[in-house]
């Protein structure tokens, strides 16, 4: 059984630290903010301007001047604070947030990362994505592993225009993870799903990476 | 000091519009947006706007008003889903577009109004946005050059201003509406609540009042939500 979403969610939450600041992407990755392991202090981050994401609001406490990142009405923590999207940037491309997790369209063997447009069709804008994957200590990206037409996304070179160049750190996929120590090594993969097989990724990547 | 209070919206935009300027605004989404001034400038009827703003409305909301009534003649944003006239003009080259990365964008903004011609960053290195920009190596890293945006005129939406023109803003409201106050060559403010000069402490003012020219209460507002996502309360 390969990794559901909320499972590969979970998974990149182990990488969580105490005391960490993170960007959580939207989809996928905004799951793991239900994944935080029980006793741990973890500070979210919101590119609009908020450190300290609290859960939803009440039915009847939404406030329509407190959103998230997705337009998505949230509440606050005792520990947050507000600021500028100037402010929040700098803390971005500043190297202060420890962690981001991010989906993605595709990754490249040399850790390049496609995830904002599909030429041909409707460009929405890259919104923070390039900011994040310049300026985010670590990245790591969670997605299917495949194409919903049965694609590899774990390629040799993106196809698609970048997000940023040699900037991913780790791969969490429905099958397995890949990782890397540092932007100048290749990917290895390093865990399997539960039933997934070596065999099965290696038939599902197209991208160089070294064997578990 | 002269008075920067004024009736209405369109009293307060008056003898600032024309034609092709280019105008920053305030929000991120339809929160803390200028709603009151974007009325005011769609029933002025000025054309060929180059508004910069990090989003373009949703359907007529926001920005989105001017777009369908097409005074928008090039946008630079950094996100523009939930639009569909917007997607319309776009693909029917009727509309310029400028993609700017979101922390780019509002960093071009604070550098405008800091008087900072460029800066250089690593957004967008190895992607669309650095070609045709200069790059740079810093210890051993590259950069590209952005350049700083000066606007014609700035819009923003506060929470309470004084007389003076000190103003804080709302929560997550702030968003961009700092950096766009600063950018403008002429900053318009619309705010909830005008309160005495004294008011505020002076050590929790979001916006020196140097950097706002003109107000008016735009009170009251519907604030609109986008997505409303709640929880429910667990049983008693």
């Amino acid at each position: 059984m390969p990794w559901t979403r909320d499972q590969m969610a979970a998974r990149a939450a182990r990488e969580l630290k105490d005391g960490y600041y993170v960007n959580l992407g939207i989809g996928i990755p905004t799951l793991v903010a239900n994944n935080i392991p029980p006793g741990m202090t973890v500070t979210l981050q919101s590119e609009n301007g908020m450190l300290g994401i609290g859960p939803f609001p009440y039915e009847g406490e939404e406030d329509a001047d407190l959103v998230n990142a997705g337009k998505q009405t949230i509440s606050p923590l005792p520990s947050t604070s507000f600021f500028s999207s100037a402010d929040s940037f700098a803390m971005i491309r500043g190297g202060h947030i420890d962690l981001t997790v991010l989906g993605a369209m595709e990754i490249s063997e040399k850790g390049d990362i496609a995830n904002w447009m599909i030429p041909g069709k409707m460009v929405k804008g890259m919104g923070g994505a390039m900011d994040l994957v310049a300026g985010v200590k670590r990245i790591i990206v969670v997605m299917e592993h495949t194409s919903k037409h049965g694609e590899p996304k774990f390629i040799p070179e993106c196809t698609l225009p970048l997000t940023g160049k040699n900037v991913v750190d780790m791969i969490v996929t429905d099958l397995c993870v890949f990782q890397r120590p540092d932007h100048d090594s290749p990917f290895r993969l390093i865990e399997l799903a539960p039933g997934a097989t070596a065999e099965e990724v290696a038939a599902k990547t197209t991208a160089h990476y070294l064997p578990l | 000091m002269a008075d920067k209070l004024f009736p209405n919206a369109a009293a307060a935009l008056d003898g600032l519009l024309r034609d092709g300027m280019t105008i920053a605004s305030g929000g991120f989404g339809l929160c803390g947006i200028p709603e009151r001034l974007i009325e005011a400038i769609l029933d002025s009827g000025v054309q060929r706007l180059v508004c910069v703003s990090n989003n373009a409305g949703i359907d007529n909301e926001g920005l989105g008003k001017l777009l369908r009534s097409r005074q928008i003649a090039k946008m630079i944003a950094s996100y523009v889903g939930e639009n569909k006239e917007f997607e319309r003009q776009y693909l029917g080259g009727e509309l310029e577009v400028e993609f700017v990365p979101q922390g780019t964008l509002a960093e071009r903004l604070r550098a405008g109004g800091a008087g900072v011609a460029g800066f250089y960053t690593r957004t967008g290195v190895g992607t669309l946005v650095a070609e045709g920009k200069e790059h740079k190596e810093f210890d051993g890293e590259t950069y590209i050059l952005e350049r700083g945006i000066r606007a014609d005129i700035s819009i923003i939406k506060g929470w309470k201003a004084d007389e003076a023109g000190n103003l804080v803003f709302r929560k997550t409201a702030r968003n961009f509406n700092h950096p766009a106050a600063t950018a403008g060559k002429v900053c318009i403010a619309e705010v909830e609540e005008i309160v005495p000069t004294g008011s505020f402490d002076p050590d929790c003012i979001h916006l020196p009042g140097i950097y706002v020219n003109r107000m008016i209460v735009g009170a009251p507002y519907d604030k609109k939500i986008e997505f409303r996502t709640v929880r429910q309360r667990e049983a008693a």
